[in-house]
């Protein structure tokens, strides 16, 4: 990295020099897209850090562009490479990993870091969100937006039905008991509560449901992302205990649980627990009329949560100096303090432990200590599903628990279906 | 010669019309032509020759399948009920009723609604027991209904959806006509003892014929490309419940990258679509008297 | 329709039916209103004496530029409606008034595009887009949908039921075939235009996957891509910020309406749509 420096401090010195001869700076240009995924528009947060970034660094220009969601980010930073334009930096899904090396289109983050300082700022990462950016001996990628799935739980509703409200469910019997002790009907028999809620939509089922899975012991996709373990008795059982909490236990409502719905459903009391991503506390904080609780998610009977969300990836389309000055504007990103604002700012959870010592951080969390549970559960939490031809295999496995949460199908049948087509569409992968 | 001097008169009319159509139509359409007997080139594979091999995979699909049929369903339940409805506002708006401004207003307001913008607040219709439908339903002891969430009512609760978004839009063209009926017809016919629906039948329906015509057009045109609700709402679920041929197309071009797959996909949809478009045009031509 | 009023009974019940039918089809204007001057609090509350607030508006209003998209859209349905007038209108004259050896089997491959929607060629167009420099710009939004087959069909068919004498009284006059065009045919097919350019209006107005793809600024971005923002459902459905940017995008053309709407509908009448 000595070289970059050298040449950038040449380039700032040299412009220095020049502009009082000429208005024309040799300046980098680099494009940078970016999804927000949750909600309020936060532009002028990423608009305010690229600004900083800019002051910092003069000679290079960053044009930030908010780009839709991730599907929609993804889908405008994969057009525009196909097009031969592609964005310098992006902030895409974890687990577009895969796609993006089977596309060529990405440069390997390891392959910038020459420094020791950089090698610091690398090893300041949390090895589970590090971990699945890691292919073919390569880091693709480095955290940003990160998040994982918690628990959600109404106090009052915990209080109301004679449970302790700071004794969440740590098992899966727990789970189901209390679920009881909380699911109210009226006169009539219609439940005006009930005890659980896991979103199953067809944009989040497949996380959640890694969940669920890794609290059973299993996994859904081995670790090279060419295989899938749908048909595996751990996952037919995760998805078997899926289905009962509603046709066997009555605690769970019946058929798909919108996603998007989910907070709002948890707010109106109609959920007494709801399962989501921490990227909802702020929401949930401001909003709900009652004192809640966030827990990490139980076990069967070892804990386990999901982490997902965004990292940082830089395109191999642009030119060195681009890419060069893309490292740099990936390194201001994460660096502790921004990530720790980006964290108080957005609900996302710090990837670097550093971030949290920072004082924003600390100040935050004794403000709000329900944000702390999400970094506690960080340990035990499990990636995201990776594989190639991701969204194409979560399709598959999100048809197939659909199919089973509204009783078209049997778990074990719908599994089983979901593990023919994946091992139909990932047979090219395999050598 | 006057052919010739047609012929070059025609050349210098129709040339910017002409390297539009071929720059964003022909061009593309003949490339996803192409693009449909290859295989989809990743970055470490390039695309190779597979002759009828999309086609044959898009045979044994049972996605495909299931698009196939919803948009079936979805286009013979929009097109007609769309149509109709648009044609009893008209009247409706066209007769003596009080707050005749408002009612116009009410029907015309899905027109200026963006789709986008608007899934948002079906979503909230649509919700389980808060939402306001079961709200309406829960003062009759119904309700806890699941609309977007099962596949019994999923893609019927898209189809509402699309209906509410267009039948007030073709509403407005069947009033236009509607006022250009001349009131002597009418009063010729009720003279004759038509009563109110005879007379609707006789006289106002076959005078509207163009106009209907007219909007079975736009109808069948957004049948098959009206999905930002399924993008925005259900993505195709449950279980494939929703899925219609232009989401799936694309979500397999956009969401899987099987651009190869998703351009014999758009190969099936444009025939499809080019066939509708060459029987009704075929038709029109010969029916349709323009003044 | 007039004479043989129908009976007292049966317009109280058509009026019902029309007023139920118009407050089913507002309703979801009404639910926006509802929920956008209310706290996020009584979100599916229909509680009369929930406090009013303007809070939603202000933070949508601060948080992108509404100003701005509806300029775009607006610059964006002007520039596409006025070049597909003239567009269409040109080859629908050759079509029409200038038939040659082939032209009707043109006229037939012209017909291939009313089908051939833009949103299954996206990624083409793309390209296409991108070579010639115009990703982020306003004609980039416009340029795939200028050449519609469905406009020159339109137009041709209202040309064709021009009486030739008229044609032939222009052209005696020295008129040559733009001015013949001009004086005669375009003027006798207003009823066409208006129609087809309501259709177009609204068209563009909604749409949302293209110009999403195409571009990447606020200054370009049209409301629909806008109004994306504050629909992302990944944390949950803010209805309370929906709503509010939703009435801050629709509220130039709502007011338009209710303002100019007795001389729109009338005007659209009077040019009696065929």
């Amino acid at each position: 990295m000595t070289m970059t420096f050298l040449k950038r401090a040449l380039l700032g010195s040299a412009s220095l020099s020049m502009l009082a001869l000429s208005p024309a700076i040799a300046q980098t240009n680099i494009t940078f897209f970016y999804p927000v995924q949750v909600g309020g528009p936060l532009t002028d947060v990423i608009d305010g850090y690229v600004a900083e970034f800019q002051a910092q660094n003069p000679d290079i220009a960053v044009e930030a562009i908010f780009s839709g969601n991730y599907t929609e980010t993804t889908t405008r930073a994969l057009t525009a490479a196909r097009s031969g334009n592609p964005p310098t930096v992006a902030v895409l899904l974890a687990t577009d990993i895969y796609t993006l090396i089977d596309e060529d289109v990405v440069q390997p983050i390891d392959t910038f870091v020459t420094s020791d300082d950089d090698q610091e700022w690398l090893d300041g990462f949390m090895p589970a969100y590090l971990a699945s950016a890691q292919v073919d001996g390569h880091l693709w990628a480095v955290p940003f937006q990160r998040s994982t799935a918690v628990m959600y739980y109404n106090k009052e509703a915990f209080a109301a039905a004679g449970l302790d409200p700071e004794q969440p469910p740590r098992t899966w019997d727990e789970m189901v008991e209390f679920g009881k002790a909380l699911t109210v009907s009226d006169s009539s028999g219609n439940v005006t509560q009930w005890g659980l809620g896991i979103p199953s939509s067809m944009n989040a089922v497949h996380w959640l449901f890694g969940a669920l899975v890794a609290q059973n012991g299993g996994m859904l996709s081995s670790e090279d992302g060419t295989h899938t373990f749908f048909d595996s008795p751990e996952v037919i059982e995760a998805l078997q205990f899926f289905v009962d909490l509603s046709t066997e236990h009555g605690i769970h409502p019946p058929g798909i649980l919108e996603w998007g719905t989910t907070p709002s459903d948890f707010m109106q009391g109609r959920l007494a627990m709801a399962w989501h991503t921490t990227g909802n506390l702020s929401n949930i904080r401001n909003n709900a009329p009652f004192d809640f609780g966030v827990a990490p998610y139980p076990g069967n009977p070892e804990p386990a949560s999901v982490l997902g969300g965004g990292n940082l990836y830089i395109f191999s389309g642009a030119s060195e100096e681009q890419q060069a000055a893309a490292f740099e504007f990936v390194k201001f990103m994460t660096s502790a303090e921004l990530l720790a604002d980006w964290g108080v700012q957005t609900g996302y959870v710090a990837p670097r432990d550093d971030s949290w010592e920072t004082e924003t951080l600390r100040n935050f969390v004794q403000e709000v200590p329900q944000a702390q549970v999400a970094r506690m559960q960080i340990a035990d939490s499990v990636p995201e599903i990776s594989t190639f031809e991701a969204a194409r295999i979560n399709q598959v496995l999100n048809t197939g628990i659909q199919a089973a949460v509204i009783g078209e199908q049997t778990p074990e049948a719908a599994m089983q279906a979901a593990q023919a087509e994946a091992d139909r569409i990932l047979a090219i992968y395999r050598d | 010669m006057k052919v010739s001097r047609n012929f070059i008169i025609s050349m210098f009319l129709l040339f910017p019309a002409a390297v539009l159509l071929i720059a964003f139509t022909f061009y593309p359409t003949v490339a996803t032509l192409i693009d449909s007997f290859f295989s989809t080139p990743r970055g470490r594979r390039p695309a190779a020759f597979v002759g009828l091999g999309n086609f044959e995979r898009m045979a044994a699909d049972p996605v495909f399948h299931r698009a196939f049929f919803n948009n079936l369903i979805y286009a013979a339940v929009t097109i007609p009920v769309s149509m109709g409805l648009a044609l009893a506002m008209a009247l409706l708006v066209n007769s003596r009723i009080k707050g005749r401004g408002f009612v116009r207003l009410a029907y015309f307001t899905p027109t200026i609604l963006p789709m986008i913008a608007v899934a948002n607040i079906w979503m909230f219709f649509y919700a389980p027991d808060y939402g306001l439908i079961d709200q309406f339903l829960g003062l009759f002891g119904l309700g806890g209904t699941n609309w977007l969430g099962q596949s019994g009512t999923a893609l019927w609760a898209l189809i509402a959806i699309t209906i509410w978004k267009l039948a007030g839009f073709f509403m407005i063209f069947y009033l236009a006509a509607l006022q250009q009926i001349p009131p002597s017809l009418l009063e010729a016919a009720t003279l004759e003892g038509a009563n109110y629906l005879q007379r609707l039948r006789r006289v106002v329906l076959p005078l509207l014929m163009p106009t209907t015509l007219f909007i079975l057009i736009n109808a069948v045109i957004e049948a098959f490309r009206l999905v930002d609700h399924v993008i925005a709402l259900t993505r195709g679920g449950p279980n494939n419940s929703t899925q219609l041929l232009l989401h799936y197309i694309y979500q397999v071009a956009f969401n899987f990258w099987d651009t190869a797959y998703a351009a014999a996909l758009s190969v099936v949809l444009l025939s499809i679509l080019a066939l509708i478009a060459l029987i009704q045009f075929g038709f029109l031509d010969k029916r349709i008297h323009y003044r | 329709m007039s004479a043989n009023r129908p009976s007292n009974a049966t317009q109280i019940s058509v009026t019902l039916f029309a007023w139920c039918l118009a407050l089913l089809w507002v309703l979801p204007l009404l639910f926006a209103i509802w929920t956008a001057i209310h706290p996020p609090v009584y979100v599916g509350s229909f509680d009369l004496f929930a406090p009013l607030t303007l809070e939603n508006f202000v933070r949508v209003w601060n948080a992108a530029p509404f100003d701005r998209y509806f300029l775009n859209t607006f610059i964006l349905v002007t520039f596409v409606v006025i070049s597909q007038f003239v567009i269409c209108t040109l080859a629908a004259y050759a079509f029409a008034v200038f038939p040659f050896r082939g032209s009707q089997w043109l006229f037939m491959v012209v017909l291939v595009q009313l089908m051939v929607m833009p949103e299954v060629l996206l990624v083409r167009n793309y390209a296409t887009i991108s070579k010639m420099g115009l990703i982020d710009t306003i004609p980039a939004i416009a340029l795939p949908y200028l050449a519609s087959a469905f406009g020159i069909f339109l137009f041709r068919q209202a040309f064709k039921s021009v009486p030739k004498e008229l044609d032939e009284a222009a052209r005696m006059e020295g008129a040559g075939p733009l001015k013949v065009l001009w004086r005669v045919y375009v003027p006798l097919s207003r009823s066409t235009y208006l129609a087809y350019g309501l259709v177009m209006v609204a068209y563009h107005w909604n749409n949302f996957l293209w110009p999403l793809v195409v571009t990447n600024s606020a200054t370009t971005r049209p409301i629909t891509v806008g109004l994306q923002v504050f629909s992302t459902v990944e944390q949950g459905i803010d209805w309370p910020t929906v709503t509010a940017a939703t009435l801050l995008s629709v509220a130039p053309l709502l007011v338009a309406f209710l303002i100019f709407q007795r001389q729109f509908v009338q005007s659209f009448m009077r040019s009696g749509i065929r």
